[in-house]
């Protein structure tokens, strides 16, 4: 049995794949800066995300190294560290410096990496490809995204270089509309955050109307696989709350150019006001964050221990009710600043997005039980995100509960939470679901040793760099501070070596990735015998993605009763018939 | 390389009527299995978008709602300083330009260019008239007298020291809706010029027509909250 029903038959079937270049050397460029295909969209986001990627990186080890000495005041008024000189003036300089080096990390981290990283390279490749479709809904539109995703990084990195920015990424008021002020780079880089989400409200409209008008022939909204579930969710969340940060950022710049004086005090407005506004928009986006992780994870454990996913429908509402849980949640960023009344109801709804979240992992977990687990890179990946994840989540709960916020705020707890989240939880899932999907992007297999490798240095440097967070901030280390007190020092300096170890795991993916390219063996249409439409067709796919038109005829988790496509099966065996319960 | 549009007739270029875009000859995009579905899509696309500008101009009004609540005199003593009479005549421009512009989209489905052009042509006057009301009459004189946003502000009777902001809340307000005034005439332009020459909309073929006619009646929409909220509060 197979997906794909041969009725329709198209005339695809002398096509090449997407990536066999037709034209000369400069007609391949020209063909793919034109392309409207969503594979090789996604290809360039892919490309383009993962430079930010690297970045932002590079601005998180300086940032590292800088902690590891920190220009520091002694008890005896000398002045110690080296990193950025050692004398009088220096320790002015080297704060402005570290200012400046963990905005321009944090802005490339959230605006040009991670809210584009999944839905627009890996959701904009598959979410055709899962729905049997040819292409997204507006290609055209598509590929104005990348074109206007790429705009906003430039203006982004034009800040950089002009000088950078040290308001951090969230551009708090008065000081985004006061510091710098004789000069645009602010304004730019302001700017960039604007453009940049144009670039994800058009994406996310793309799929939304995509998942709802493209589906192939016998595929209801509960055939969908999880990840296209995931990735609609985002796309609501997409749709809604961007336009918000919209009117934020651009009342932000006429206050800089015109001194309108909505968020002045001096003239009546309020600073507060913009927090609302940024976290209004700004907490709903770590859903679009985490939301395609999750989706990712639903596939790679299902589909990497061989069983039917466990609750797929409490999964599926459960991205719903997490994206509208979280435009109701923003106030917890500033217990601070309201009142009491309002706290209190802004961290009773916090708690209430626990809740689908952990439905959501329990059903991972029990999705493992009994399964046949692979060892592979993405296997392990997915396991590292259960439980870097879940710590990131739970560490939510004492931030959203007022009385011990109002301890942790602004400390290195709230770094460690975060990163446990994002980069625990998104990143970890992002480069599992690289390796998930690359045999089907590119046609090669990698080598799965490396793979392993780079994820156990990763794994062992995220917790290292991290898990020591926690205790510091608990500890009383505020965050956004270049220097700390002697007692931090050990601490800190196991968290930078941790960062170490992070580079060489990145660094050993690259090099398996690249090895992969050139010299990678070939492979299969379905290496992992997974039984979503996308590994019905060949790897990598034609150019107008199936040779005939789709017809689903099972769910796509069906492990227990289906031989998956193009698959041995004494490769993937089906379980004994008697012992298949139903679902 | 992929092209979209499939199914588009090879027709010689002479004349709108066997021109590739008249609507007789249209095809649609190569990854929808039809016309009604590429239609549908398109219209799903569009009010998404509106969605968004409405979730766009609600930071607005929610700035105004908690200014206002801060500084009532300041709204009341602001809004004297406009004219209902202006702003009235701009709402009645407006509802005239969205009834036109429905009426265009009816046209198109029942294949009179004529009577298409006649109503865009309409629309867009419309739209110039609203931004000349709102510049001549509002805006140039109010500026020039001091009533402007901000630490620009420099008019010399006022009667609450929040005043300035509340001129800020009318021109980031107004400003913004006269931007989406220029989109929305831009695309109706669009249409106009594709309908002239070549004939290109009609029962079959109206797409572009029925989604420009929906951003247009946003713009109308937007207008018809602002007008009462700026105007008729003192
Ligand atoms: C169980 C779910 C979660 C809860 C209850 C939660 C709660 C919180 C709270 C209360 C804060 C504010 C702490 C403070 O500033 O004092 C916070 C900060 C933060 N959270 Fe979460 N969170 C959750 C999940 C996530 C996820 C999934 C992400 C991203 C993928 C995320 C990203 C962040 C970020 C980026 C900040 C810091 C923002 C900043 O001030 O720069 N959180 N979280
Ligand atoms: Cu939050």
């Amino acid at each position: 049995m197979t997906t794909v029903d041969t009725t329709h038959e198209l005339d695809h079937h002398d096509e090449g794949s997407y990536l066999t270049p037709k034209y000369g050397a400069m007609g391949t460029v020209w063909d793919w800066m034109t392309t409207v295909d969503h594979k090789k969209i996604g290809v360039m986001y892919l490309f383009a995300v993962l430079f930010m990627f690297f970045l932002g990186g590079v601005a998180a080890l300086a940032v590292r190294l800088e902690l590891l000495e920190p220009v520091r005041i002694a008890a005896d008024g000398s002045i110690t560290g080296q990193l950025f000189g050692g004398d009088g003036e220096a320790i002015a300089t080297g704060n402005q410096v570290y200012n400046r080096l963990f905005t321009l990390h944090g802005a490339i981290m959230v605006f040009m990496f991670i809210v584009p990283s999944v839905p627009a390279s890996l959701g904009n490749f598959f979410l055709p490809l899962m729905l049997g479709a040819k292409d997204v809904a507006f290609p055209r539109l598509n590929l104005f995204s990348w074109y206007i995703y790429v705009s906003g990084s430039i203006f982004g990195i034009a800040s950089i270089v002009l000088g950078g920015v040290d308001t951090g990424w969230t551009f708090y008021t008065p000081y985004s509309t006061t510091t710098d002020a004789d000069h645009w780079r602010v304004l730019l880089m302001v700017l960039a955050a604007f453009v940049l989400g144009f670039s994800s409200i058009l994406t996310g409209l793309n799929f939304i109307v995509t998942t709802h008008k493209l589906r192939a022939p016998g595929m209801g909204w509960f055939d969908m696989p999880l990840f296209i579930w995931a990735i609609y969710a985002t796309s609501i969340i997409q749709v809604l709350a961007t336009p918000v940060i919209g009117i934020t950022l651009l009342l932000l710049i006429f206050e800089r150019l015109f001194k309108v004086g909505i968020f002045d005090p001096g003239l009546g407005g309020d600073p507060v006001l913009y927090q609302h506004f940024f976290w209004f928009y700004s907490h709903p986006v770590v859903y679009v964050m985490i939301l395609p992780g999750m989706g990712i994870i639903s596939e790679l454990l299902s589909v990497h221990c061989r069983k039917q996913i466990f609750g797929y429908r409490a999964i599926a509402f459960s991205s719903l009710g997490i994206a509208a849980v979280s435009f109701i949640v923003w106030g917890h960023h500033m217990f601070t600043a309201m009142g009491e009344l309002a706290s209190t109801i802004f961290s009773a709804l916090t708690f209430l997005v626990a809740i689908p979240t952990a439905i959501k992992v329990f059903n991972w977990i029990a999705t493992l039980y009994k399964g046949s687990i692979a060892i592979n890179t993405p296997m392990l990946y997915a396991l590292s995100f259960l439980f870097l994840f879940s710590i990131g989540g739970l560490t939510g709960l004492p931030l959203g509960a007022l009385a011990t916020d109002l301890h942790l705020h602004d400390s290195y707890f709230v770094v460690a939470h975060f990163h446990y989240v994002m980069m625990g939880g998104t990143v970890i899932a992002f480069i599992g679901g690289i390796h998930h999907w690359w045999p089907k992007m590119f046609g090669r297999m990698y080598n799965e040793k490396a793979g392993m490798l780079g994820c156990v240095l990763v794994f062992i440097g995220f917790n290292l760099t991290f898990m020591t967070q926690f205790f510091l901030g608990t500890q009383g280390m505020p965050r956004r501070y270049a220097s700390y007190v002697d007692e931090f020092q050990f601490l800190h300096s196991l968290s930078t070596y941790g960062s170490w170890f992070l580079l060489a795991g990145f660094l050993t993916h690259l090099f398996n990735f690249i090895h992969s390219l050139v010299a990678g063996p070939k492979a299969p249409p379905n290496p992992w015998g997974g039984l979503t439409v996308e590994w019905e067709t060949e790897s990598p796919p034609i150019e107008h993605n199936f040779h005939h038109e789709v017809l689903v005829k099972h769910g796509p988790y069906d492990f227990d009763t289906v031989v998956p496509p193009h698959c041995d099966e004494r490769d993937f065996p089906l379980p004994p018939q008697d012992q298949v319960r139903a679902h | 390389m992929a092209t979209i549009d499939a199914n588009k007739p090879d027709l010689p270029a002479a004349g709108a009527k066997s021109h590739p875009l008249y609507w007789k000859n249209r095809g649609f995009a190569h990854h929808f299995r039809n016309a009604d579905e590429q239609f549908d899509a398109c219209k799903l696309g569009m009010w998404l978008f509106l969605t968004t500008e409405v979730l766009l101009f609600a930071g607005i009004f929610c700035a105004y709602a908690i200014f206002r609540m801060l500084y009532p005199e300041a709204w009341t003593a602001g809004s004297h300083h406009l004219d209902w009479r202006f702003g009235g005549l701009n709402t009645i421009v407006l509802l005239i330009s969205s009834w036109t512009v429905a009426s265009g989209v009816r046209s198109a489905q029942l294949g009179n260019n004529a009577a298409l052009i006649r109503n865009l042509l309409i629309t867009l006057v419309c739209a110039a008239l609203f931004v000349f009301i709102k510049l001549y009459f509002e805006y140039i004189p109010k500026l020039s007298m001091g009533k402007a946003p901000g630490t620009f502000f420099s008019y010399p009777y006022a009667h609450d020291p929040h005043e300035p902001l509340w001129w800020s809340v009318y021109y980031i307000g107004t400003g913004i809706h006269a931007l989406h005034v220029f989109i929305g005439a831009g695309l109706l332009t669009w249409v106009l010029v594709r309908a002239i020459k070549y004939e290109a909309y009609g029962p079959t073929e109206y797409t572009m027509v029925e989604t420009s006619a929906l951003y247009w009646h946003l713009v109308d929409l937007v207008w018809i909250f602002l007008f009462p909220l700026l105007y008729l509060i003192h």
